[in-house]
C-alpha cells in the first residue's frame, strides 16, 4: 500500500475494485466501515455482489476482465470534463499526452458495451474519484490475475496521477495484500528479478554489493517466476526445487500440469508443517516451526515490520526455516552462521536500503514502516509525498485486451475463484482448526439462478464443472451474489480443487496466471 | 485548546475542554469503577457504578458522561459514593449465577473484582433470577445471557467497531436481554464471530468456546505476536499454558486493530499443535512410501542432490519457491541459499497467487 491502513477511515471516497475485503481482509475492511460511516462514498466493482458490495453506495457489476475498460473510461471522463490535476500533472508527472491519446477512443459508452456498466454510472464514478479532497483506491487479486494485471494497475495508477490522488494522507493506490508475509517475502527479495529491497539482479553495482557480502559471483541473470518454473520443470530443464511453506498443487493454476512438473524432477525437497498435497510428492520432507514457535518479523500489508515471537516449543524434531537453510547452506558447503533471527535482521538492514534503520530494540511496540534508511528514521506513512521513488510519476498508456480465455458453445460459462471468510488459502491451516473446520466444512460453487433454470441445477444439487483442462464435482449455492453467465468457488478444498480447471495463461510481465477468468461449463450429476 | 480546571479527591487536574469527569480522575491517576464504559465505544452512562459526588449537583451523576467543568470540585470515593456503589453492585449480584468457582472469566471479571474491592460478599436482595438456557450454537461463541450485566459493550462493539449490528438489547424491564434478531441462537444469526464482543465483555457471559477448561485466566502467559493469516498485521496474544498454545486474545495495544480480530484470527489456531504435524523429516522410499530420519541424514541427502544437480545440469537446473508464510529472517536466508548457495536467481513465491 502507498498509504496506510488507518487512513481508510479517513477518506473521502473508496474505489474498491476487486477486492473481497470483508472476507479476505477483515478487519481492514472495519476501516472502510468507519469511513462510510462519517460519510465516505463507497464505490466498489466487482464481478460477484460481494458483502462490500451490499455496503456500497454504488456496485459496479462489471463483467470479469472487464477492468481496463472501466478504468480506462474513468481516466477519459476525468480528461474530457477537465476534472484532472493541472497542477500535480505538470509538476509531477511525465507521459501525460500518451494517456490522453490512449484514452481519447474509451468513452463510457465503449466502455458499456465491455463492461456492461451504464455509461453514466461510470461518469460518475469518475467524478467523485476526482473531484473528492480524499480518494483512495483499494485493490486485491480481482485486479491482478488477469493476462492484463499489470496494466489493470498501471490504469490504476494513471487515474491516481490524473487526478492528484496519492502522496498524501488517505488517497494513495493501495493493494492489500492477501498473506501475512507477502510483502516481506517480497520485500526480502523471494523474487526472481530482484534481491532483498527491489535491487535489481541485473544491475551491475547492486550486484557487486550482493557478491562482496555474500564472497561469491553471483548470477546476472533473472532467474523463474512459479509458473515459469512449473513449465521448465515439465520441459526438464529444472531438475530440483525446495518448496518451502507453499503447496502449488492446490493453490497454483492447472493442477494436473503442476502434479506432472513436480513429479517430473529429479529432486523435490518440501519443507512445510503439514504433510501437503505437495509435500506428498516430495522425496525429502522437512519438519518446520509454526509461526507460533519461531522468532522473526513479518511486514504487513501498509509496509508495517512488526515481531513475531516465539510462545511455545515446535513438536518432534521440527526446526525454524532459518534453522533449516542453515543446515542445508552448511552442508553444501557455505557457511551461513546467524545466533538468531536479530542477527539475520543486522544483515538485512545492511543489505537493503528500506530497511536500514530497522532493529529489533527499535520494532517494539508499534513496529516501523519502511522505508526506514537509517537508525533515526520514524518509518514511513505513505508513499510519494514529496516526490515519487523515480522522481516523475510516469503514466502509462494501457488498453484493455479481453481474458485469454473466453466462453464459448462447448463451454458457455466464466468461472472465477477467490477466498472465503472463514478459510484460508489451500486450507492446510485453517482445515484443521477445529471451529473453522466445523463451522464451513465443504465447499460450493456459487451459480446464477438464471444459468441454475437453464441447466436444470437446484440448490444443493452435486455439479460438474469441466473446463479445457480438467473437472471437479462440487455442491452448487443458487445465488445473486454471481453475475448470470459467472460461477465462482474457492481454492481451500483438497475434495474441491478448483485449480483443476484454471487457466495457466499469464500476464506478460508480472507473469501472474489469470485465475479470475476461464470457460467452463457445468452439468448436474446423476 | 482551552483547558479546565477541577479538584478531584482534593487534586487539581487540568485537562482539555471536553474531557469527562472519569478522564480527568484517570488522568490523575484516580481509580473509578466502570462496567459500561470503555473508552474506544460511545458511553451511554448505564451501568452507574462510576457516579461521583459533585459539590452544587444533585444525585450522584455518572462521571462517565459527566463533563468536567472550571472549578467543579468531585468527590469519588466519599461514604454516599461508596454506598451507592455498593447497592448497584448487589442489585447485579441478586441476578447472577455465584458461580465464580467455575466461570471461565474467573480472574479478570470486573463484577468479580469490583465486588471483592467493595466488599459485596452477596446480593443484598433476593427476587427472581433469570434461567436462560446456554447459548452454544456454534464453534467459537458460548453466551450465558445469565451472567450478563446488560452493560452493552457488546452490542455497541457489535456496531460501533464491526459496524455489523448483530445484536441488541431487546425485550424490556427484567426481561431485558442482548439478543439477535428474531431472538436466534448466534449460530443462526448474520454473525461472522469476530468475537469482538468476548473482547469487551466484562463478565463471563461471553466466553471463546474453545477456551472452555482450558486453564485460568491467572494460569495463561500471554505472548504478544502477529496473526498468521491475511496481510493486515494484526496483533494477536497467543494463551499459553503448559507449553501450548490453548487461546488467543486480542489487546487494546493493537497496532493496526486494536482488540479487532477476524474468525481466522481469533479462533483459527488449533492448527499448531495438531496431531497431524510434521515432527521428523521423511525420506521417500523406493515403494514411494515416507520413512522418517534425523536431520544429519535428511540435510546430508538434500545436500547431495542438490549439490549433484548443481555440478550435472548447472545452477539454473534448481529453483526455491520461499513462503508467504515464512518471516522476513526465513525469507532472507531462502532468497541467500538460492543465489549464494545454489548460485540461482531461480527464487520466488506465491505473491501471484
Amino acid at each position: 500500500m502507498t498509504n496506510s491502513v488507518k487512513e481508510i477511515a479517513g477518506a473521502d471516497f473508496i474505489l474498491a475494485i476487486g477486492t473481497n475485503t470483508t472476507e479476505t481482509h477483515p478487519v481492514l475492511s472495519l476501516q472502510i466501515r468507519q469511513a462510510v460511516k462519517k460519510g465516505a462514498t463507497l464505490v466498489v466493482a466487482d464481478p460477484r455482489r460481494t458483502e462490500l458490495a451490499v455496503l456500497a453506495e454504488t456496485h459496479i457489476q462489471q463483467r470479469p476482465g472487464s477492468d481496463l475498460a472501466l478504468l480506462n473510461a474513468m481516466a477519459h471522463v476525468i480528461i474530457a470534463e477537465d476534472l484532472w490535476n493541472r497542477e500535480f500533472v505538470q509538476s509531477r508527472t511525465e507521459g501525460f499526452e500518451e494517456v490522453k491519446a490512449a484514452v481519447a477512443n474509451c468513452t463510457p459508452e465503449w466502455a458499456a458495451e465491455i463492461t456492461g456498466v451504464p455509461a453514466e454510472t461510470i461518469r460518475q464514478v469518475a467524478r467523485g474519484y476526482a473531484t473528492s479532497p480524499r480518494s483512495t483506491i483499494l485493490y486485491t487479486m480481482g485486479i491482478t490475475q488477469h493476462i492484463c494485471g499489470t496494466d489493470n494497475v498501471l490504469a490504476i495508477a494513471n487515474l491516481a496521477l490524473l487526478t492528484g490522488q496519492i502522496g498524501r494522507e488517505s488517497t494513495g493506490v493501495n493493494p492489500l495484500r492477501g498473506q501475512n508475509n507477502v510483502q516481506g517475502a517480497c520485500d526480502m527479495g523471494a523474487l526472481p528479478n530482484v534481491y532483498p529491497g527491489y535491487q535489481p539482479v541485473a544491475d551491475g553495482a547492486v550486484r557487486e554489493k550482493f557478491e562482496r557480502a555474500w564472497g561469491v559471483p553471483l548470477s546476472p541473470n533473472p532467474g523463474l517466476t512459479v509458473g515459469e518454473m512449473m513449465d521448465a520443470a515439465h520441459h526438464g530443464s529444472l531438475k530440483g526445487m525446495y518448496i518451502i511453506g507453499e503447496n502449488p498443487v492446490l493453490s497454483d493454476p492447472h493442477q494436473q500440469h503442476v502434479r506432472e512438473a513436480l513429479e517430473h524432477l529429479e529432486f523435490l525437497v518440501v519443507q512445510d508443517i503439514f504433510l501437503t498435497e505437495t509435500a506428498q510428492l516430495a522425496d525429502v520432507v522437512l519438519p518446520a516451526a509454526s509461526f507460533a514457535e519461531k522468532d522473526g518479523t513479518f511486514a504487513n500489508t501498509e509496509r508495517r515490520v512488526q515481531r513475531v515471537r516465539k510462545a511455545v516449543e515446535s513438536p518432534g524434531l521440527a526446526l525454524p526455516d532459518w534453522q533449516i537453510f542453515a543446515r542445508v547452506a552448511n552442508a553444501m558447503g557455505y557457511p551461513f552462521n546467524y545466533s538468531g533471527p536479530e542477527a539475520i535482521m543486522a544483515e538485512i538492514a545492511a543489505l537493503t536500503p528500506q530497511y536500514g534503520g530497522i532493529t529489533y530494540p527499535r520494532l517494539e511496540g508499534d513496529g516501523l514502516q519502511w522505508p526506514c534508511p537509517s537508525h533515526d528514521h520514524p518509518g514511513t506513512r505513505f508513499l510519494h509525498g514529496e516526490k515519487f521513488t523515480r522522481g516523475l510519476g510516469k503514466f502509462h498508456a494501457v488498453s484493455h485486451i479481453p481474458p485469454a480465455e473466453v466462453p464459448d458453445t462447448e463451454y458457455p460459462l466464466m468461472l472465477s475463484t477467490g477466498r472465503r471468510l472463514m478459510h484460508y488459502h489451500t486450507g492446510t491451516m485453517t482445515r484443521r482448526a477445529r471451529g473453522l473446520a466445523e463451522f464451513y466444512p465443504s465447499e460450493h460453487l456459487e451459480v446464477h439462478p438464471e444459468d441454475a433454470l437453464r441447466y436444470g441445477i437446484k440448490d444443493g444439487d452435486l455439479v460438474r464443472v469441466t473446463s479445457r483442462r480438467g473437472q471437479i464435482e462440487i455442491q452448487a449455492r443458487v445465488t445473486e451474489m454471481v453475475q448470470p453467465g459467472l460461477v465462482f468457488t474457492s481454492f481451500h478444498f483438497w475434495e474441491a480443487a478448483i485449480n483443476a480447471l484454471t487457466n495457466t495463461a499469464r500476464d506478460p510481465k508480472a507473469k501472474i496466471p489469470e485465475l479470475k477468468v476461464c470457460a467452463v461449463k457445468l452439468e448436474r450429476v446423476g | 485548546m482551552s483547558t479546565v480546571t477541577l479538584t478531584i479527591d482534593g487534586i487539581k487536574v487540568t485537562v482539555p475542554e471536553g474531557t469527562t469527569v472519569l478522564e480527568a480522575a484517570r488522568q490523575a491517576g484516580i481509580a473509578i469503577p466502570t462496567l459500561c464504559h470503555d473508552p474506544e465505544l460511545s458511553a451511554p452512562g448505564a451501568c452507574r457504578l462510576c457516579v461521583v459526588e459533585i459539590q452544587n449537583m444533585r444525585n450522584l451523576p455518572a462521571s462517565c458522561v459527566t463533563t468536567a467543568a472550571e472549578g467543579m470540585v468531585v468527590s469519588t470515593c466519599s461514604e454516599t459514593v461508596v454506598e451507592a456503589r455498593r447497592t448497584i453492585l448487589e442489585l447485579l449480584l441478586a441476578n447472577h449465577p455465584e458461580d465464580c468457582l467455575t466461570c471461565a472469566k474467573s480472574g479478570e471479571c470486573a463484577l468479580q473484582d469490583y465486588a471483592y474491592q467493595y466488599g459485596v460478599r452477596k446480593a443484598g436482595f433476593a427476587g427472581e433470577r433469570h434461567d436462560y438456557p446456554l447459548d452454544e450454537s456454534n464453534p467459537f461463541i458460548v453466551r450465558d445471557l445469565n451472567k450478563c450485566i446488560l452493560c452493552g459493550k457488546c452490542v455497541r462493539a457489535c456496531d460501533e467497531i464491526q459496524g455489523r449490528t448483530v445484536i441488541n438489547f431487546a425485550f424490556r424491564g427484567f426481561a431485558t436481554k442482548v439478543a439477535t434478531p428474531m431472538d436466534l441462537p448466534l449460530g443462526e444469526s448474520d454473525c461472522v464471530f469476530c468475537g469482538s464482543c468476548i473482547s469487551v465483555c466484562p463478565v463471563g457471559a461471553l466466553t471463546p468456546k474453545q477456551m472452555l477448561g482450558t486453564g485460568r485466566v491467572w494460569e495463561m502467559r500471554k505472548v504478544r505476536t502477529i496473526c498468521p493469516y491475511c496481510g493486515t498485521g494484526c496483533t494477536i496474544e497467543l494463551n499459553v499454558k503448559d507449553g501450548k498454545v490453548v487461546g488467543i486474545t486480542s489487546t487494546p495495544e493493537g497496532t493496526v486493530n486494536g482488540r479487532a480480530l477476524c474468525v481466522k484470527g481469533r479462533f483459527g489456531y488449533n492448527f499448531i499443535h495438531h496431531p497431524d504435524r510434521l515432527t521428523a523429516p521423511l525420506i521417500k522410499q523406493p515403494d514411494g512410501s515416507f520413512r522418517e530420519a534425523d536431520w544429519d541424514e535428511a540435510i546430508a541427502l538434500v545436500a547431495e542432490k542438490f549439490g549433484a544437480i548443481k555440478t550435472a545440469h548447472g545452477s539454473d537446473a534448481l529453483a526455491v519457491m520461499a513462503s508467504a508464510r515464512c518471516t522476513n529472517e526465513d525469507n532472507f536466508l531462502a532468497n541467500k541459499l538460492a543465489r549464494a548457495v545454489f548460485g540461482t536467481n531461480n527464487i520466488d513465491h506465491c505473491a501471484r497467487l
